[in-house]
């Protein structure tokens, strides 16, 4: 029977885990009163369902819908003045969600906040573009690396991958090489379809070997003319010095090993 | 007569469409002062850019999904290729947030190392930009000048680690080498004579009446606009605002040095030039700091952390455990606790940072670069409009964007 | 002391040079070969570095030129990536014949480290490519040395390009 693979995931995985092994956690630390962070979880008040910090940030939880709101607090009223990056966690295939993350800083404070939210696979975001520009770019990224749609996006198009490309390269069920349209992609662009036969298949082998390719693969032992057919197989050929100037030209050629 | 098709096609058949005395070209992705595969579609009402409209992902390869099905260690050489003209900086950055992930710190030599590769590595970013900053605005002779001095810079990198381009040079947890002999001689040599170079650059374009020409008063940008636009690094000084990660949120021994953080109020590709010229006398400054450190360190190279680091090249040849350990390290690779993380470093360009969020797998479940040439590209659409067409080269040198992390 | 005639022109007419077409035509060819500049990721800082103030290619009668109608040579530096792909295309039949290819790095040459669905595996699926030039990033030397064996291969070549026969697909 043919080992049956997860099609949801399709990523690298573990070839080797213990039964046992509980993956340990990165500490994360309740927000302390009198600290910067404890203002901004203040001032958000219920709108932050969850709040603590992980790695001397932090980390907020709340509402998809409500993602507008929040960042437009923490900008006016917490002096977030610029946000940094903004991009999606594929978790379709255990929850069926996308993890949203937007990462603040505070120039004046010298600190960062992540807002993090989660939406279900055909939901929108709201887009934050009014707020911050730099989210212009990212939530298009966004859009063309999972698919998720943003509301309001002045201009919401692909940006990495071409107009006419397939798929969403970033998230989990997309293979890292890609699938057939990507494949064919360049030939069928530039040539068209009918020259898939000619050009053929890409080589994703990086180790591949010829058997039968005399061009790029030399045969010592078996030297044959460049470019030669050898499907019917080749003949052993003596090794011997090469005869140019450098070497003793008054003798002749000398057996190299002791093969004969 | 030939018929054009697929094969023989034609390109001579092109025609500009002309409404409202507004025209459209294209510029780009190969354009010689595209600084790599970026692409403009420029609308122009006579030579006055009235849309700016960046198209990139021309040089996308895959770097992110790469990280989610390479393992920790082996995924690093690949962030050489994020950022290539400063390599360094990305192996740190991304060596940096794993680190931080495994909550574990590098020994002392290997940080003044890896302070030190990274200041050269400033120096190499900001000579290059430099050079094609200068040979994009016309002054071809700084941009044989600025790569002479590159060379002498590239030779200590390819004395460290061997390589010129790609380096590789830091590990996580630490770096793979300690200075070669003879090294720190050949730095002090080379920092000695670069503040003279520098000065040469300033005394060819500082006061050159064309340079100043074309690039005051070009590519003004206020400060709130910077940050809303997710400027970082020169970007941002430029206009005004006094952000340095080194400065505000040290890592490494960036705490522990003494350097100024250059800022321009003027908000232009002059004053952006300005602060380039002065970031590469204050690493000449912290270079000078961290020589008299490295003889005080200990020779440890790597953190001793054997759930996720392997031991030194000593031990493993020598202890069986330490040669299992290793041999578990290299074939199923470490497992970070579960979490996330991100860890802003400054790079030559900006703020770049990594954002990895692990399950608990020798995999990263996530990783997001985030890269300063993005957002400067996005910044593009805006800063473009209503200059002249003879400005954009300027602005796009400028922003000092580079393809690799755009488009990751 | 004997005294030599180095006056030809006035004496025995001009000095006289035999060759053939070919070996006139692929010297002239050979020694002025430019490259467009087609930067495309890493492998280009080194084509920048080797047309730079050490490395200096000028003196191979190498310049680079911005402009594909100019250029001989299309050195493709650095990863090809799907969506830019149809461009090298472009570029490539919009250089005028005889042209040459050189692959340089192994992105070019195979897709090299970066096994993705968003790089082309090898340019050769898209354009014929004479010189393969390995190494990630190659050093200026190696570029240079490339371009050596470009221009031996030149020289072997007949001056009537329709003669050669490409080895790699060439589909005109």
């Amino acid at each position: 029977m043919r080992k049956y693979t997860p099609k949801d995931n399709v990523q690298a995985k573990a070839y080797y885990t213990d039964r046992f092994w509980v993956a340990p956690r990165v500490p994360r630390e309740e927000v302390e009163e009198g600290t910067h962070f404890a203002e901004v979880v203040a001032a958000l008040g219920s709108l932050a369902k969850e709040a603590h910090i992980e790695i001397g940030q932090l980390v907020i939880h709340i509402n998809a819908g409500e993602n507008f709101q929040v960042i437009k607090m923490l900008k006016e009223q917490c002096g977030y003045a610029q946000c940094s990056e903004q991009s999606a966690v594929d978790y379709l295939a255990k929850e069926g969600e996308f993890e949203l993350f937007y990462q603040l800083l505070n120039v004046h404070e010298a600190k960062r906040v992540r807002v993090v939210c989660r939406i279900k696979k055909d939901e929108a975001i709201e887009s934050i573009v009014p707020l911050f520009k730099s989210a212009n770019f990212a939530e298009r990224e966004m859009f063309d690396m999972f698919g998720i749609r943003v509301n309001n996006h002045p201009f919401l198009k692909r940006i990495i991958m071409p107009d006419d490309w397939e798929g969403h390269p970033l998230l989990k069920t997309y293979p890292l090489q890609g699938d057939e349209f990507a494949s064919w992609y360049e030939v069928d662009k530039i040539f068209g379809k009918e020259y898939r036969d000619i050009i053929g298949p890409e080589n994703r082998d990086p180790a591949r070997i010829d058997r039968y390719d005399t061009k790029r693969f030399s045969r010592i032992g078996y030297e044959v003319p460049f470019g030669a057919d050898i499907s019917g197989g080749e003949t052993e050929q003596p090794i011997e010095y090469s005869e140019t100037f450098m070497v003793n030209y008054n003798k002749s050629s000398k057996q190299l090993d002791e093969r004969k | 007569m030939q018929q054009p098709n697929k094969l023989t096609p034609f390109f001579e058949n092109l025609n500009f469409e002309r409404e409202n005395n507004t025209m459209v070209i294209n510029f780009g992705p190969q354009h010689p002062s595209a600084h790599g595969q970026l692409r403009l579609v420029l609308e122009l009402d006579g030579e006055l850019v009235t849309k700016a409209y960046p198209d990139i992902g021309y040089l996308h390869r895959g770097i992110e999904k790469m990280a989610e099905n390479m393992m920790y260690n082996e995924f690093l050489p690949t962030t050489d290729r994020l950022d290539y003209i400063a390599s360094t900086s990305n192996n740190y950055a991304y060596a940096h947030a794993v680190e931080k992930l495994l909550g574990i710190e590098a020994p002392r030599r290997a940080q003044v190392i890896r302070t030190m590769l990274l200041e050269i590595n400033r120096i190499i970013s900001h000579l290059f930009f430099l050079a094609t900053h200068a040979l994009d605005v016309g002054a071809m002779s700084v941009f044989l000048y600025a790569f002479r001095e590159r060379e002498f810079a590239m030779d200590l990198m390819e004395d460290y680690c061997g390589a010129r381009l790609t380096h590789s040079a830091v590990r996580i947890g630490g770096v793979p080498l300690d200075l070669p002999a003879g090294w720190i001689e050949k730095l002090a040599a080379y920092i000695e004579k670069l503040p003279e170079a520098v000065k040469m650059y300033e005394d060819l374009l500082t006061e050159n009446r064309i340079w100043k020409m074309r690039l005051e008063n070009v590519g003004v940008i206020s400060g709130e606009e910077a940050l809303n636009w997710g400027c970082t690094g020169v970007m941002l000084r430029g206009s005004g605002i006094k952000y340095d990660i080194r400065k505000e949120e040290p890592y490494e021994l960036y705490s522990e040095l003494d350097f100024n953080i250059p800022v321009s109020d003027r908000c232009d590709s002059y004053g952006r030039y300005r602060l380039y010229m002065e970031e590469m006398k204050e690493s000449v400054k912290i270079l000078k700091q961290l020589i008299p450190m490295y003889p005080e360190t200990e020779p440890q190279l790597m953190a001793h952390a054997p759930q996720y680091i392997s031991a030194p090249k000593e031990e493993i040849m020598t202890q069986n455990y330490a040669l299992m350990q290793h041999f578990v390290l290299v074939a199923q690779g470490m497992r970070p606790p579960k979490g996330e993380v991100y860890a802003p470093t400054e790079s030559p360009k900006g703020e770049l940072g990594f954002y990895i969020k692990s399950e608990g797998e020798p995999y990263a479940y996530r990783l997001k670069c985030r890269a300063p040439s993005f957002f400067h590209t996005g910044l593009l659409q805006e800063i473009l409009v209503g200059t002249y067409i003879a400005d954009v080269v300027t602005i796009i040198g400028t922003t000092n964007i580079v393809f690799g992390e755009v488009d990751r | 002391m004997a005294q030599h005639q180095v006056n030809y022109a006035s004496s025995a007419g001009l000095p006289i040079a035999l060759t053939s077409v070919d070996k006139l035509v692929n010297w002239g060819r050979s020694n002025s070969l430019w490259p467009l500049t087609y930067g495309l990721a890493c492998c280009a800082i080194e084509m920048m570095a080797s047309g730079a103030s050490r490395y200096d290619f000028d003196r191979m009668g190498t310049i680079f030129r911005a402009s594909p109608r100019q250029a001989d040579v299309m050195i493709l530096a650095g990863t090809l990536s799907k969506k830019h792909s149809e461009f090298a295309r472009r570029l490539y039949d919009q250089m005028t014949e005889p042209k040459w290819v050189i692959s340089m790095g192994s992105c070019a040459n195979t897709g090299g480290m970066f096994n993705t669905y968003a790089t082309v595996q090898g340019v050769d699926r898209i354009v014929p490519v004479d010189i393969y030039l390995p190494g990630c990033a190659p050093r200026p030397e190696t570029l240079q040395y490339a371009l050596m064996m470009l221009q031996k291969k030149i020289r072997r070549e007949s001056a009537d390009m329709k003669k050669n026969k490409k080895q790699n697909l060439r589909l005109v």
